[in-house]
């Protein structure tokens, strides 16, 4: 620790804590732009001068650190000084340099109102400019169909350089040229290839860089900001949905250190145009073979009857990927009483069983990534399946503290991984100890074992889970807290790609004594053998239309499973309803709502409560929160809202009874997101991700020639 | 300076000359590895050699690769310093000094002459032989006003001097580099004004000096530690 005099306070910090930093840790406000906690310093803009007492000239305080501050004459702790006038005085020259060629177009500036230069010349500039010439002025970039750039605006802080370089992982974005005419461009203006582009919008201090699909849109003054939860993947990051009107107009990052930090993807950020287009907005029945809009009440009688006159055997329900733990549960409980065991959740296939809680989830957490030694991803590429989570593993590779290697089809993954095969024998000898990366294993302090869907979803799933589990047990650590303070650790993760994976395994939406799993009621379904199929929002199914069984569709969007359907059920989307999401590590979050569903679209588990009574098994809660209540009955596990268990399960955990001992197959993984932008009913009906998704294929087109 | 653009039009590819090549694996080899990238100076300016004294795009992506940097990395590098020209130029390339000393010295004279006999700042003449553009300091103060053909400097000049340099070589006759005026390095006008002496030269300063009768040691004596 080292003593040092802020504002003639004085403080102890870390000597490696940056003048900045001890600055802000006294309470002092230090302007900046080019300065940002989770980028590497730069030092270029100047805007964080402080005056160091007994220093020649003011010293940008984002660039020193307090251990290299001398002490005074006397051997009194070292002084800095932020509010004298020495310190105004450059605040203000620095200013009125960054301004010269600002251009004065804050009103029609999308950054307007939010805008850091905005602020910050309003704070600690001065009123006027002593420069009379012309401003220089930039052309335009492109950047792809995400970003919009108004270069004259930029002030190069070169933080967007910064970001693409050291958290995306890509080296696109760069300074061309020198001085004035120094330019913020990627390569002969190729547009972003990352699927954390967008961050570049919230770090862009200026309106340099700002959201396309928003741009000339609404102003952040006239926004109804709802902070909730992202249902796009299973990381569950924390989001701030700006509304105006019942219309959501953006999607922003909320911090949360141990999910998202303050990034989150692409598809999050801008989905919304999807939430807008395809919407089911009133139930539907098929009448001579086409649907046709009714009344809910029509659409209830309709499905009572199909469901009356059939065999509770011969009922069946699947759950999709975004659909919130309420409406499940209201489901399942629906299912029950009708005495049907047929339901499932794993929309994907995979026969991943809840019977201990860690079996399924991310235990080492998505912050405790961060401690790893080794990594072995088995069937997962991270960089679609959940970006954020291939951040982390990212910046464990930047710091070179971890040994990370893959089996599964060779991909760019934004960071060097070592292949070590393609197909679950690579698995199997890693477990045996016969493959050199077992060593790894054996030698790391806190391995990690990640499993992805690509592992999960095939015939021989359970028995690769089931090897992933010897190797942790023999290689890895799975352990509780210690009395020497030590936290334990869990090697064991599984990587989810559904948002409503985990909430539904919590809930246990399986099926019960002999019932159908996902794959028995498709091929159910195709063999005429199945009478009624409720899909709870899964559009991923191998399904087409068929006489012989009745398909009830309930959801938000007019999608694949809509297409099928013999009624619709039009439900809310994840920022329409109040409700419970679970994240890939088991952490229970509280989605907001942040507008009405449109039209006659009801609340999902509202929707099935109103069926129960039509079909005669009238459920027993009528608002929110008796649901939620029936929730914590059903698993006490929805009352820690953003508890994430990691290794506190860990002593429990037997691994013995992870998986199921089988043969394996030696087909190569297929990871099982084939396309990054298109994952899902809302980002299919998204025209920016339509985009998106042609862009990529187009550069994923070049690269393999 | 000014803002920099890639040329419109560009070659399909580049590739090092065997030689070139070898040349340029030496360099990339006097740094750590993992540490290529340091090389990418030299690198760009022999690729500028090759290329008739201009940088390609191809030839920053083939650099990149070679490197194993990002093509932006270079295309920073490449548009930062000003000695690598990013468009064609003419066969001579004459830059011209223009800061305070030549500038003294009739700087402004020699641009006269530039744009009479090769055209406006940073074009090509029409024949495709020049072209001219204007260059910070280039160190030959002493010798001002300068200016440096492809490699050589030609000092001293007047505009009757640099407008004959330019006509020989038009038709083909190369001009002799250094002082147009004829004197040594950077000697004063009129030569030598110092050092004049002839003893200082004919080596009897660096014969064995006698301090009070001992002798000095001899070369290759006892002293060899040194």
């Amino acid at each position: 620790m080292a003593t040092l005099i802020v504002d003639d306070k004085e403080i102890d910090v870390p000597g490696e804590y940056t003048l900045l930093q001890a600055c802000e840790e006294a309470g002092a406000e230090i302007p900046r732009f080019c300065y940002h906690e989770r980028l590497s310093i730069a030092g270029n803009c100047r805007m964080c001068l402080v005056e160091v007492v007994g220093a020649p000239k003011p010293v940008a305080s984002c660039a020193q650190q307090v251990r290299d501050l001398r002490p005074g004459r006397d051997g009194e702790p070292p002084a800095i000084n932020t509010k004298t006038p020495l310190v105004k005085k450059a605040r203000e020259g620095v200013m009125e340099f960054l301004l010269i060629n600002h251009p004065l177009d804050c009103p029609i500036c999308d950054q307007g109102g939010e805008c850091d230069l905005q602020d910050q010349s309003m704070g600690y500039g001065i009123d006027t400019s002593r420069y009379k010439e012309n401003k220089r002025a930039v052309e335009e970039k492109y950047m792809g169909p995400l970003v919009k750039t108004v270069m004259t605006r930029c002030i190069q802080c070169t933080r967007c350089v910064r970001f693409a370089a050291e958290i995306a992982g890509v080296e696109e974005i760069g300074a061309i040229g020198r001085g004035e005419d120094m330019e913020i461009t990627t390569y002969l203006e190729k547009s972003l290839e990352s699927e954390l582009s967008g961050n570049v919008i919230d770090l862009c201090p200026v309106g340099a860089l700002t959201s396309k699909p928003y741009a000339f849109t609404a102003r952040p003054w006239e926004l109804r900001k709802t902070e909730t939860i992202d249902a796009m993947d299973a990381v569950g990051s924390n989001i701030r949905v700006d509304c105006r009107g019942r219309e959501v107009m953006r999607i922003l990052p909320r911090l949360h250190e141990e999910i998202n930090e303050e990034w989150i993807t692409d598809k999050t950020r801008f989905i919304w145009d999807g939430l807008r287009t395809q919407r089911l907005d009133r139930p539907y029945v098929r009448k001579d073979g086409r649907l046709q809009p009714c009344s809910w009440t029509e659409a209830f009688e309709m499905i009572a009857s199909k469901i009356k006159s059939a065999k509770p055997e011969r009922v069946g329900a699947i759950a999709g990927d975004l659909v919130c733990v309420e409406s499940m549960m209201a489901l399942r409980d629906l299912m029950e009483k009708l005495g049907s065991p047929n339901l499932d959740c794993r929309q994907e296939g995979s026969l991943i069983s809840n019977e201990q809680r860690a079996n399924y989830l991310f235990n080492t957490t998505i912050q405790g990534l961060e401690d790893a030694d080794a990594v072995l991803l088995v069937g997962t590429n991270p960089r679609v399946e959940a970006p954020l989570v291939n951040a982390r593993l990212r910046k464990l590779y930047l710091r070179a503290q971890a040994r990370i290697g893959a089996i599964g089809p060779q991909t760019d993954l934004r960071y060097d991984v070592e292949w070590l095969g393609e197909g679950p024998q690579t698995l199997q000898e890693i477990a045996d100890g016969t493959h050199e990366f077992a060593e790894v294993l054996r030698s790391a302090k806190r391995p990690v074992i990640i499993l992805g869907m690509g592992a999960l979803e095939r015939e021989d799933g359970q028995a690769i889970m089931h090897l992933a589990a010897q190797a942790a047990a023999k290689f890895g650590v799975v352990s509780g807290a210690s009395e020497d303070g030590d936290a334990g650790w869990n090697c064991l993760n599984v990587l989810h790609t559904a948002a409503s994976r985990v909430g539904g395994l919590d809930l246990g939406f399986l099926p019960g004594d002999g019932g159908m799993t996902t794959h028995d009621m498709v091929s159910a379904f195709q063999s005429g053998n199945l009478d009624v199929l409720y899909l709870l929002g899964a559009d991923e199914l191998p399904l087409s239309r068929s006489a012989s069984t009745f398909i009830v569709y309930q959801g938000s969007h007019g999608d694949r499973g809509a297409s099928i359907a013999d009624v619709i059920l039009p439900g809310a989307a994840y920022t329409e309803k109040n409700a419970l999401w679970v994240n890939t590590e088991g952490r229970v979050q509280l989605g907001r709502r942040a507008a009405f569903p449109p039209g006659e679209a009801k609340e999902d588990w509202a929707i099935v409560r109103a069926l129960s009574e039509h079909v005669g098994a009238k459920l027993e809660y009528d608002s929110l929160a008796q649901i939620r209540n029936a929730l914590l009955k059903a698993n006490e596990i929805f009352a820690s809202i953003d508890y994430a268990p990691g290794a506190d399960t860990a002593g429990t955990f037997d691994l013995e009874k992870v998986g199921q001992a089988g043969p394996i197959d030696g087909s190569p993984f297929v990871y099982p997101i084939r396309d990054f932008y298109l994952t899902n009913p809302i980002a299919r009906a998204s025209k920016t991700m339509a985009e998106c998704s042609a862009l990529s294929a187009e550069a994923l087109a070049q690269a393999a020639e | 300076m000014s803002v920099r653009r890639l040329a419109k039009e560009q070659p399909t590819e580049f590739s090092f000359s065997p030689e070139n090549l070898a040349w340029a694996e030496k360099q990339v080899a006097k740094y750590p590895d993992g540490k290529q990238a340091s090389a990418i100076i030299p690198l760009l300016w022999c690729a500028q050699k090759q290329n008739a004294g201009w940088v390609s795009e191809p030839a920053m992506r083939y650099l990149a690769e070679m490197l194993d940097m990002a093509y932006i990395r270079v295309y920073e590098v490449a548009t930062f310093y000003t000695m690598f020209n990013l468009a064609p130029l003419g066969k001579y390339h004459v830059q011209l000094c223009g800061t305070t000393p030549c500038w003294l010295r009739g700087a402004d004279e020699l641009k006269a002459v530039c744009e009479e006999k090769i055209g406006p700042k940073g074009t090509t003449s029409a024949d495709g032989m020049f072209t001219w553009t204007e260059v910070e300091c280039l160190g030959a103060c002493c010798n001002a006003p300068m200016v440096q053909i492809n490699d050589d400097y030609f000092e001293d000049l007047t505009k009757e001097t640099l407008g004959a340099f330019l006509d020989d070589l038009r038709s083909g006759r190369a001009p002799k580099p250094g002082s147009a005026t004829g004197r040594t390095s950077s000697e004063p006008f009129g030569g030598p004004s110092t050092l004049t002496d002839p003893n200082l030269y004919d080596k009897s300063a660096a014969a064995p000096v006698d301090f009070a009768g001992r002798t000095a040691p001899s070369e290759g004596g006892s002293d060899a530690s040194g």
